[in-house]
């Protein structure tokens, strides 16, 4: 419900950044999110395709997430353990005391960017990307 | 191509003004408690019993986070408390920089306690810090026991659980067993609160708890 004002605030950041550095387009957004945060992984994505449509910058952009799983320590024993959105008990004391160390990420990673220079020696760009499609495939 | 590296929180804007606000907030000696629930679980009604438990000793305002209107506001003046109402327009949760605005109307050397009614929704706000001291969250047992499961986050986002509305209990066949060791397992920490607000049952315990928090802070 909530993904578009988040995604708002990605675009405005990102495009920051981009023009900052000179680009002419964004080519991909890496995000961390953490399974602890009410975000949608689907929402992002949907909320993502809407905004970067009206982009001049990030209009041919792909975004990609990187979900984080939970993990915890142990106030009690010190474990550190990983585990799901409704189990925060210490698995190896039962303690109640614990802290989250990881899980509510909400991070911008990185970009990848187009800069004037990639292309003046475009003919160079196309034909390493071209080799890789031919691998990739 | 080139490769940027960002890692820049997504809520910069937002948790940078908030924690401005949790640094205005400590050094007026004002305790900050934000409060999320369902519509209808009875947050307002929470929320005039604990003033009415804590008047006597602190000074308290509320602020009343709502899409529309301003009738909680008015039941909270209507007590003889300072309210200001955000309308957030549509927006399922507050925001700092809404925050920020209704906190500029307060006179914050006066004040002990701010009580903020978020928008009723148990989803959204979690993710959003607002330079409050804490989070508490409210469920009512119509809801039913089943909540902690569908909604985790908003219950490890919660310093303190408010059960609301116990004396309906028979009527709803809420199980409590199951609900306190689903709270216990999602937020180990967080203790669960029974009241029943508008038959003023159980406020004192949790305001007693609250009252702790606040002294601590001045």
């Amino acid at each position: 419900m909530h993904e578009l004002g988040i995604m708002t605030g990605v675009m405005d950041a990102v495009e920051k950044s981009a023009r900052e550095a000179g680009a002419q387009k964004v080519l991909e957004v890496t995000l961390s999110v953490g399974e602890m945060t009410e975000a949608i992984e689907d929402a992002l994505q949907f909320a993502f395709e809407v905004l970067s449509e009206s982009s001049q910058l990030c209009s041919d952009a792909t975004l990609k997430i990187n979900m984080i799983s939970p993990k915890s320590e142990c106030l009690e024993c010190g474990a550190v353990y990983t585990h799901d959105r409704f189990h925060m008990l210490c698995p190896e004391c039962g303690g109640f005391a614990t802290q989250l160390l990881e899980g509510r990420e909400l991070q911008i990673d990185s970009i990848e960017v187009d800069l004037p220079d990639d292309a003046e020696s475009g003919a160079d760009a196309d034909k390493s990307g071209v080799s890789d499609d031919e691998l990739g495939q | 191509m080139a490769h940027i590296d960002l890692k820049q929180p997504i809520l910069d804007k937002n948790d940078q003004l908030a924690r401005e606000l949790r640094q205005r907030f400590a050094e007026n000696h004002v305790f900050v408690v934000d409060l999320l629930a369902s519509p209808g679980s009875g947050k307002t009604s929470t929320i005039l019993a604990t003033i009415d438990a804590l008047r006597d000793e602190f000074n308290i305002a509320v602020i009343e986070g709502d899409i529309a209107s301003s009738v909680d506001a008015e039941r909270i003046k209507a007590q003889g408390t300072p309210a200001v109402q955000i309308n957030t327009g549509g927006a399922c949760h507050l925001e700092s920089a809404m925050l920020k605005r209704a906190i500029d109307m307060l006179d914050l050397e006066r004040l002990d306690l701010i009580i903020i009614e978020n928008v009723g929704n148990l989803v959204c706000p979690t993710d959003f810090d607002l330079g409050e001291n804490m989070k508490v969250m409210i469920l009512s047992v119509p809801e039913g026991d089943d909540k902690p499961l569908k909604y985790p986050g908003v219950f490890q986002a919660a310093e303190a659980v408010i059960l609301n509305k116990v004396d309906t209990m028979p009527v709803f066949n809420f199980d409590e067993e199951a609900f306190t060791s689903a709270v216990n397992q999602l937020n180990p920490q967080a203790p669960i609160f029974r009241i029943a607000a508008t038959k003023e049952q159980g406020v004192s315990e949790w305001a007693e708890w609250l009252a702790e928090k606040i002294r601590a802070v001045q």
